[in-house]
């Protein structure tokens, strides 16, 4: 693990982030887009009330969004409704992914915690979405933090692991920057903004913080490990911006469903529904879009 | 595997530019004394775009007597508070048509449509509400025991590099104060100020209160030297700033001169790098270069001179230059063929001297006058790209060792507009920014502009300031109580 972290400038960081928004991306280059964006949705659904006919409901979307649109990359579950979504997916490509280690506060004993991964694994979740202990990360143990991200990663092997670093509970941008330091030395695939359950989710300057700390992590290794943004976006022109963001900061070879997802349930309806736009010159009504 | 494509996204708003102008004198188009006109051409294309009047000695004369007329007729005796309710009808007027008079701007001066869009027209608007607002509050720019009284005629002169923003700041705080005014805007960029003298009229301000007289040095000389005008803002190169300093040696007249820079941004080795690269991309390729205050003589801490060096080859390569109508242009054209030759001659020496150039490998449009991001490294404190003012998007590097070595370094110059210092620890940034010779110092950021923070500087990069009270109180003679008006 890094013994310090780079600092990150507030201002600045936000100034650049907005820049990002500005990009404007029409016609084919936004067709193009579209579909880029589509193709790195892990299409989530992380309720209480969540049931084997939702998740089916939901898979069947994953696979076939809309006539001629691609797949998205993933359904992501909560541990016990994997093997329903494997069930659904099979042959399909889309990958399953599982929150675990008690998500999403992530305050349950390791044992817990490995117990949680076990299980998806055992239903046949290709991919792990972790939280980190923002509790012990607080409290400045960062090897607490380290240790668990390292054996959540040591039980998966070949599976791929997204650490959840829930940004908007660490209360500054450097501490996003060394959550992200710490969670890609541990052993991370990727590293995720949130978990969609609070208030603040994922924003344009704390994903270029956690990029800034890929890009980093690339220049010291050269190793590409993947970045993940959940929550609050929900249009294609927030979505863009994102694209744009990893675009000019990581470079154009991480715009793949391998190192880029957005986690989203109804983004994947105004991307659609913009998709027809751009195929027919007109918008087309919400519900000529088939929802999940 | 897809990568993002920006295609070409072109702002569509017609800049609506009429075949010719004349000037604008008394409130009516004029045209020049001997009916001579020149062209004014788009730099991104080398088409021209409308021709303007050729101004004359004689036209000088007329707006200076035209000036003269409304101050005495209709502007001095008019109410403060009425004189606000125009400055303030001028600023709504400038918001309401604002992307038009950024696609105008963009077509005449080159730069790229997003900083006209997001920089140039609101920076101008803000300085019209801002100092409309100082109209009828002119007694607090006043020392105790003193009044403050408008000069009368203040000719202005402002640069090609922010056509309409450096018109803005002059002509608001000269209109505040309760002077009239004749603008002699830059012969290669004309156009955005035409348009303003036309969204004046519209705003009924009286005739003469205003008056545009377009040229090149000529007209420029003419009006610097005038007999008839009360006060001198020149915003322009330090050569110009010279002549008109000995010019007007003895008049007794107040003159405000915004010249060149060399600007020093010192980033230590503790600073947020990530941040820091951004302000070295903001502080030099910002408006192609042509900012007086752009931060163009990098210092960075020898330890990280390598780290800076990769990073900025690797940022410049994401800078899109070309169209600069395309939204997503970064880089736009540089402002006339005569600009782009003194770049290229600078360029040149720097590389005969034998520093390094790096340049953002992009390809240049085939047509226009274009340069790309690039910076010098190995540079001299003694090469000319390390002491003369380059005006384009070429950056010349330095290293330094400690903080009282950054601060002689930075301190050794003939100018001393602006100054950036990038590091971790306030303590540190209060220490080096106290130690700096420029007017304005950005600590951890750079370019950042408010028509309330005053803005000017040391030594040859001239003197006065412009923005905020210090940027009003030139524009104001500051009498005893009860002294009479005329005195």
């Amino acid at each position: 693990m890094l013994a310090q972290s780079p600092v990150v400038d507030a201002v600045m960081l936000e100034s650049r982030a907005a820049d990002f928004a500005k990009r404007s991306i029409k016609r084919e280059a936004k067709r193009a887009a579209i579909d880029l964006a589509i193709r790195c949705i892990d299409l989530t659904t992380l309720e209480g009330k969540d049931s084997p006919g939702r998740v089916r409901s939901l898979c069947a979307k994953a696979r076939n969004p809309a006539p001629g649109a691609p797949a998205v990359a993933a359904v992501c579950v909560y541990p016990n409704l994997v093997a329903v979504a494997k069930d659904a997916l099979a042959g399909s490509g889309v990958k399953v992914a599982s929150v675990a280690t008690a998500f999403p506060s992530g305050l349950s004993s390791l044992d817990v915690k490995l117990r949680d991964t076990e299980a998806a694994l055992v239903a046949g979740a290709d991919e792990i979405d972790m939280v980190i202990d923002r509790g012990a990360f607080l409290a400045g143990d960062e090897a607490t933090v380290f240790a668990e991200v390292a054996a959540v990663k040591k039980l998966c092997g070949a599976v791929h692991v997204k650490a959840i670093l829930e940004a908007g509970e660490l209360g500054s941008y450097d501490a996003v920057r060394r959550a992200s330091d710490i969670a890609l030395d541990a052993g991370a695939d990727t590293i995720k903004t949130s978990t969609g359950k609070i208030g603040i989710s994922s924003t344009l300057p704390i994903a270029l913080a956690m990029c800034e700390s890929l890009r980093a992590f690339y220049r010291r290794t050269g190793e590409r490990r993947g970045f993940k943004a959940a929550g609050g976006i929900r249009t294609t022109k927030s979505a863009f911006a994102y694209l744009v963001l990893i675009d000019e900061t990581l470079g154009g070879e991480w715009l793949d469903p391998d190192l880029f997802r957005i986690g989203a349930s109804s983004l994947l309806d105004d991307l659609l529904l913009q998709r027809e736009k751009e195929r027919t010159g007109r918008y087309t009504s919400p519900d000529a879009i088939g929802k999940d | 595997m897809p990568t993002l494509q920006y295609v070409s996204s072109r702002e569509s708003t017609p800049a609506g530019i009429a075949p010719s102008y004349g000037h604008f004198i008394g409130g009516a188009w004029v045209p020049a004394s001997d009916g001579a006109t020149f062209a004014t051409v788009n730099p991104a294309t080398d088409e021209e775009l409308a021709q303007v009047a050729a101004g004359t000695a004689a036209d000088v004369d007329r707006a200076v007597a035209a000036a003269r007329h409304a101050y005495e007729t209709y502007w001095r005796p008019l109410s403060p508070a009425r004189r606000a309710a125009y400055i303030y009808r001028i600023a709504r007027a400038i918001s309401e048509r604002a992307r038009e008079l950024a696609v105008l701007e963009t077509l005449d001066n080159g730069k790229a449509i997003k900083e006209s869009r997001d920089f140039d027209v609101p920076q101008a608007a803000a300085h019209f509400f801002y100092y409309a607002g100082w109209a009828d509050k002119l007694a607090y720019a006043a020392r105790a025991g003193r009044a403050p009284h408008a000069l009368g005629v203040v000719g202005a002169i402002v640069p090609w590099n922010f056509p309409l923003l450096m018109a803005a700041w002059k002509i608001a705080p000269a209109l505040a104060a309760g002077n009239t005014i004749v603008l002699k805007p830059a012969e290669t960029t004309p156009l955005s100020a035409l348009r303003l003298a036309e969204i004046c009229a519209e705003a009924d301000l009286p005739p003469g209160v205003l008056n545009i007289v377009t040229g090149d040095g000529v007209a420029g000389a003419a009006l610097a030297a005038h007999p008839g005008i009360d006060k001198i803002a020149f915003t322009g190169s330090t050569e110009v700033g010279k002549s008109i300093a000995r010019a007007r040696a003895g008049s007794h007249i107040p003159i405000t001169l915004e010249l060149g820079g060399k600007a020093a941004n010192i980033v230590f080795a503790d600073a947020p790098l990530d941040a820091a690269i951004e302000g070295i991309v903001n502080g030099i390729y910002f408006n192609q270069g042509h900012v007086c205050c752009a931060g163009s003589r990098l210092l960075v801490q020898e330890s990280i001179h390598d780290e800076i060096v990769a990073r900025l080859a690797a940022r410049i390569e994401t800078l899109r230059i070309g169209d600069p109508l395309d939204k997503n242009t970064d880089i736009g054209a540089i402002n006339s063929h005569a600009q782009l030759d003194r770049i290229e001659e600078l360029v040149a020496s720097g590389v005969a001297d034998g520093a390094t150039f790096h340049r953002q490998s992009a390809t240049l449009p085939d047509r226009g006058a274009f340069f790309p991001a690039s910076f010098f490294t190995g540079v001299g404190p003694a090469m000319r790209i390390a002491r003369e003012e380059i005006f384009g998007p070429v950056l010349s590097i330095l290293t330094f060792r400690t903080a009282d070595e950054a601060i002689e370094k930075a301190n050794n110059t003939r100018y001393g507009l602006s100054a950036g210092v990038w590091t971790d620890k306030g303590s540190k940034s209060m220490y080096v920014a106290g130690k700096l010779k420029a007017g304005v110092v950005w600590c951890s950021t750079f370019n950042k502009f408010d028509p309330s923070s005053p803005f000017g500087g040391y030594r040859e990069s001239g003197f006065g300031r412009e923005g905020g009270l210090p940027g009003l109180r030139p524009y104001l003679r500051f009498a005893p109580n009860g002294t009479p008006e005329s005195a």
